[in-house]
């Protein structure tokens, strides 16, 4: 067994530079401009000199790095798949709560 | 080695023309691929359908498949013995032991072409570590602590010998405080190792919280539900609730109605931000099975007594037709 090591969440709390989510996901800069124009994804603050991405944005953007190469999708594509995607993500987080509600059969 | 049929994971016949290899992977990508699909087996069946497309799409890597013969799926076989000094570098030397088909094409392509690195980088040959992908599951009191998990993997690499070979790896890996259902976890640098100055993969864990026999969870927030008696939800009452920080004091107000949700702040689970979800109490009325002589006599008094019609809103809402 190897040594423990600290396992990073990938959740708003964390933060990645441009750069590394380009390195983390195999995307390149470009292409991550792009999604970014598309609405795949957002940088914390637009306007800020260095982009800065959540741990969300690399959870996102390994799913376009995959569905790019594994359907050999555009670029608009992805996003398009993405956007889809996250809505699935939401209704099924709105779903969960909803069971979540309901008094379990006793 | 194991044999896999490729063109029949495919559904293909064996001299079938390039856009047909294409057309049938992409529609078994798109029926299993996990990022669309919620199969629970989609998983490993694209893994299957991507690795024989991997090697069929490509000339080089058809012929050399082609050129390992035919055999029963599954079947212990060795390709033809000048095999490896015609496809992979290291000629003679080249072992089949304890590595599957997967690892061998991937191989060939890596040397071929010097993989994704070598085009985006500028340094030729440069190949980066493949990213691992394991799920972990939860209780959920580990979740609210922080925990400790150990991840058992399986992960080609190359021996002392210089040859190919799937070995076991476990790892400890410590779980951040407050973790929910499905979140991702990144270890940086702990995935396949790197060739020729290419960066290691990277190690990503996705958890599952167990189902837990009193919480249900959604997000940071846990619903729990609340058994109360007629008489309390009507009187209100105090009661003692668990958490799963302990047990806390809750007030349920008088007329407390069935389904309703009695909000603890900051009792779910912690977020990295530091406040944490919310627990909340699901009334639940509940009668008493076996009520006593007493217990009906005075709920048959109080129903004599009691003036409060449930469905007063039938009548009217019948005649007014809407």
């Amino acid at each position: 067994v190897e040594p423990e090591r600290e396992a990073v969440s990938l959740t708003e709390a964390c933060e990645f530079t441009l750069e590394e989510l380009a390195e983390i996901s195999g995307l390149t800069e470009g292409e991550l401009r792009e999604f970014v124009e598309y609405g795949a994804i957002a940088p914390v603050d637009r306007s800020a000199v260095q982009w800065r991405f959540t741990g969300h944005c690399v959870v996102t953007m390994r799913t376009a790095s995959r569905l790019r190469a594994d359907f050999e999708l555009e670029p608009h594509g992805v996003a398009l798949v993405i956007s889809l995607l996250d809505r699935i993500g939401e209704l099924r987080s709105e779903l969960e709560q909803v069971r979540a509600r309901l008094p379990r059969a006793r | 080695m194991k044999y896999k049929d490729y063109y029949e994971i495919l559904g293909v016949k064996r001299d079938a023309p390039a856009d047909e290899i294409k057309k049938a992977y992409r529609k078994l990508a798109q029926k299993y691929h996990p990022d669309v699909t919620k199969d629970p087996a989609g998983e490993e069946k694209f893994k299957e359908v991507a690795e024989a497309y991997e090697t069929l799409k490509d000339p080089e890597k058809r012929s050399a498949y082609d050129q390992l013969g035919r055999h029963q799926p599954g079947e212990d076989f060795q390709p033809p013995p000048d095999w490896g000094s015609r496809h992979a570098q290291g000629g003679s030397g080249f072992s089949f032991e304890d590595i599957d088909l997967e690892d061998l094409f991937a191989g060939l392509g890596a040397r071929g072409r010097g993989g994704a690195g070598a085009a985006r980088g500028g340094a030729a040959f440069r190949i980066p570590g493949e990213d691992y992908e394991v799920s972990a599951t939860l209780a959920l009191e580990d979740a609210y602590r922080g925990s400790e998990v150990e991840l058992n993997l399986s992960v080609p690499g190359i021996d002392e010998s210089g040859r190919l070979r799937r070995t076991p790896r476990t790892l400890k890996v410590r779980i951040p405080r407050g973790a929910t259902d499905g979140q991702r976890l990144r270890l940086a640098g702990q995935g396949g190792k790197g060739m020729n100055g290419g960066r290691d993969g990277d190690l990503y864990v996705t958890l599952r919280l167990r189902p837990h026999r009193l919480y249900r969870a959604a997000g940071h927030d846990l619903y729990l539900d609340l058994p109360v008696t007629p008489s309390e939800a009507v009187l209100g009452a105090s009661v003692e609730v668990p958490t799963p920080a302990g047990t806390v004091a809750l007030k349920i107000p008088p007329n407390t109605r069935a389904g309703q949700q009695l909000r603890l702040a900051g009792r779910g689970l912690p977020r990295a931000s530091g406040e944490a979800g919310a627990l909340y109490a699901v009334v639940q009325i509940v009668v008493p099975p076996a009520p006593g002589e007493r217990e009906l006599e005075l709920y048959r008094q109080l129903a004599g007594a009691a003036s409060f019609d449930p469905r007063a809103h039938f009548s009217q809402e019948a005649t007014s037709g809407t």
